[in-house]
């Protein structure tokens, strides 16, 4: 099957903007809409992308990620930051505020929501990743 | 709080990423530890609560009616408790005998997952996390029911995937209305909503919609007919898992709202739920009479025992609450051991239609000594378990006088008597069947066998213990049912617990 050189072209040109994009949504989601799950599909289109223009064997041996790993850090993460609040404010997924002043930038206000948002962010990534990844590769699997 | 409150749903949820992970005996190895894990923790949190303490927990610090409440009171204990013992087990009968296609395709996995939703429908104080702990469940077993892809499966698969659809369709649909009709989902801002009300229509409605969408989740009278299209198809893991467990969520979120939250419109259906509660357990049981398949006359039998559940809830007493609670105990663990055993004699013998199997009893005297005990118990024998259950809730029956109820109790379970001696008969005691000679060629290696073997006899063992000391037991489900009544002019001891933790963080003081 051949695979047009344009799409390629594109594909790759429109990866970082993607991630990116969806890094912007996943920050913005705390309180606008977004949010870590927006973020996370956002993000996997990027891959999903990839996989169209290059075929799903190619991306996977570029990664060189297992994607159902990333969905298992994910779910760690957003677990951590349920447990923060857990520890410190005695209820699971209490909220904990860090709010540093840095010079030149401003104030920052990072919280335990922000990170277990990330989690959300990383589980959706990698498990959109993953079964897009198998269906691709079962139906490149029949083109052949 | 105590952290432990949480764990019931975080070590499943984390068990069930890790077993995705592409190294066959690192899944296993993982699905193995966290399955023991949750069964530590449910022993921690059955000897927390085993006083009658009641721990609640509000998700993120909010206060009751906005936040979420995790809830553990006695009855959500037990059903933890049971969840785990059954999960650990089972588990280990699945991780022996489960082939190699089913667990490339995430068996392992969804076994977790089912468990995150099991465990999280009994500790959740919120319907409309009821409804997510419930999609939750159901989503593995769809998958768990039709992986595999044999014709019955799918044939079954269909049944089972729709009905439970329509089920859960009605239940949010319910869960809507409650929220229009009293503002909050809450369980225990419900409770107190609901008795301030004074229109009983529109909690009649409410009610039959919740005895609609929890009764096909529970197979209960003509509601039924999906559970033997479906349970006798995938592997005995799986049906041991869903018989034992799976109908039985059901018949707790019932109890839930119909006797905490709707206690004046559940009084007023009191004469359906008692021919509901009497048609299922005869079908059942007639259904069962006439099976020669082992697994589908189980099956049947899981809607007949529905039936005596069912009964707790007609009759509607603190006393009969509590002997239901009893009874939910006996029949997880019963109704499993008996699955697991037949998967037992299926791994010798290759069969587990009762035509063709015979002389078990002689080949292999340990399995038909695990059934004795197990089938005797299923029917109501004493010293088994099966026959302090029911005593305690025919007792609880005529102290109501809802005698009809009592006398058909009864019949059935004489009815239950007769098709456990028929597979008796058929499997363990003639001489031989059409095909059995004892030399059935199994995939599994010896350590495998044992495995499964050993799992299916601490079943046996421990509906054996709750035969002989259920003194403890009735206790607890004692302490259990009393939580959910009101007495007196105060609210219930769950929704005053559930109260009072909120007040502790700011909370509405009603």
């Amino acid at each position: 099957m051949t695979r047009s050189p344009f799409f390629k072209f594109l594909a790759r040109a429109m990866m970082p903007i993607l991630i990116l994009f969806s890094i912007f949504f996943l920050l913005r989601g705390h309180n606008q809409p977004g949010g870590g799950f927006v973020g996370g599909l956002v993000g996997a289109s990027s891959i999903v992308l990839m996989t169209l223009a290059y075929g799903a064997e190619e991306v996977a041996r570029q990664m060189r990620f297992d994607f159902r790993r990333v969905m298992l850090w994910g779910v760690i993460v957003a677990v951590i930051a349920g447990m923060l609040g857990l520890i410190f404010q005695s209820s699971f997924l209490g909220s904990i505020w860090f709010k540093p002043y840095l010079d030149g930038i401003g104030r920052l206000e990072l919280g335990t929501p922000a990170l277990f948002d990330a989690g959300v962010y990383i589980v959706v990534f990698g498990a959109t990743v993953a079964i897009v990844m198998a269906m691709a590769e079962e139906s490149d699997r029949e083109v052949e | 709080m105590s952290p432990l409150i949480i764990a019931p749903i975080l070590i499943p949820l984390i068990t069930g990423f890790s077993a995705l992970l592409k190294r066959r005996g690192r899944r296993r190895v993982a699905f193995a530890l966290g399955m023991s894990a949750n069964l530590i923790a449910a022993v921690l949190m059955m000897a927390s609560t085993f006083d009658g303490t009641i721990l609640v927990s509000q998700m993120g610090n909010h206060p009751m009616p906005f936040g979420i409440s995790l809830v553990v009171d006695p009855l959500s204990a037990i059903m933890l408790l049971l969840t785990a013992v059954m999960a650990f087990l089972v588990g280990i009968f699945a991780l022996a005998t489960i082939d190699a296609n089913r667990e490339r395709f995430a068996f392992f996995p969804l076994f977790a997952f089912l468990i995150v939703g099991l465990n999280f429908a009994f500790l959740t104080g919120d319907l409309f996390s009821l409804y997510v702990a419930f999609e939750i469940m159901l989503m593995s077993s769809f998958v768990m029911v039709t992986l595999g892809g044999e014709r019955g499966q799918l044939e079954g698969g269909i049944k089972y995937v729709t009905i439970n659809l329509i089920s859960s369709t009605i239940f949010v649909v319910a869960a809507g209305l409650t929220y229009t009709v009293a503002g909050t989902l809450n369980i225990a801002h419900l409770a107190i909503r609901f008795s301030e009300l004074a229109d009983p229509g529109v909690t009649l409605v409410l009610a039959g919609m919740f005895l609609i969408a929890f009764g096909i989740k529970a197979a209960i009278f003509p509601l039924f007919f999906w559970l033997p299209a479906s349970y006798h198809t995938p592997p005995i893991a799986v049906t041991a898992l869903f018989g034992g467990l799976l109908t039985k969520v059901g018949v707790y979120a019932m109890w839930r709202m119909l006797i905490l939250v709707l206690p004046a419109a559940t009084a007023v259906l009191q004469p359906l739920l008692i021919v509901i509660s009497i048609l299922t357990m005869i079908v059942g049981v007639l259904g069962a009479v006439a099976q020669m398949d082992v697994r589908r006359l189980l099956s049947f039998h899981v809607i007949s025992q529905i039936g005596y559940l069912l009964m707790s809830l007609a009759i509607g007493t603190s006393e009969a609450l509590s002997a239901g609670i009893f009874f939910m105990v006996h029949v997880i663990l019963a109704k499993t051991a008996l699955f697991l055993i037949s998967g037992v004699v299926h791994e010798f013998e290759g069969s587990y239609h009762l035509k063709y199997l015979g002389g078990v009893t002689k080949r292999h005297p340990g399995a038909a000594l695990m059934f004795f005990v197990a089938a005797l118990a299923l029917a109501g024998i004493p010293p088994f378990s099966g026959f302090w259950a029911k005593l305690l809730l025919l007792r609880a029956g005529i102290a109501a006088e809802q005698y009809l109820l009592v006398g058909v109790g009864f019949a059935v379970s004489l009815l239950t008597l007769y098709s456990m001696i028929k597979i008796w008969n058929e499997v363990y005691w003639k001489p031989n069947g059409k095909a059995s000679n004892g030399a059935h060629a199994s995939p599994l290696t010896k350590i495998e066998r044992r495995a499964m073997i050993g799992a299916a006899a601490v079943m046996v063992a421990l509906v054996f213990a709750l035969g002989i000391a259920p003194e403890p037991v009735i206790e607890l489900s004692n302490r259990a049912a009393a939580d959910l009544f009101p007495t007196g002019t105060q609210q219930s001891g769950y929704v005053e617990a559930v109260v009072a933790a909120s007040a502790d963080i700011g909370g509405l003081s009603e």
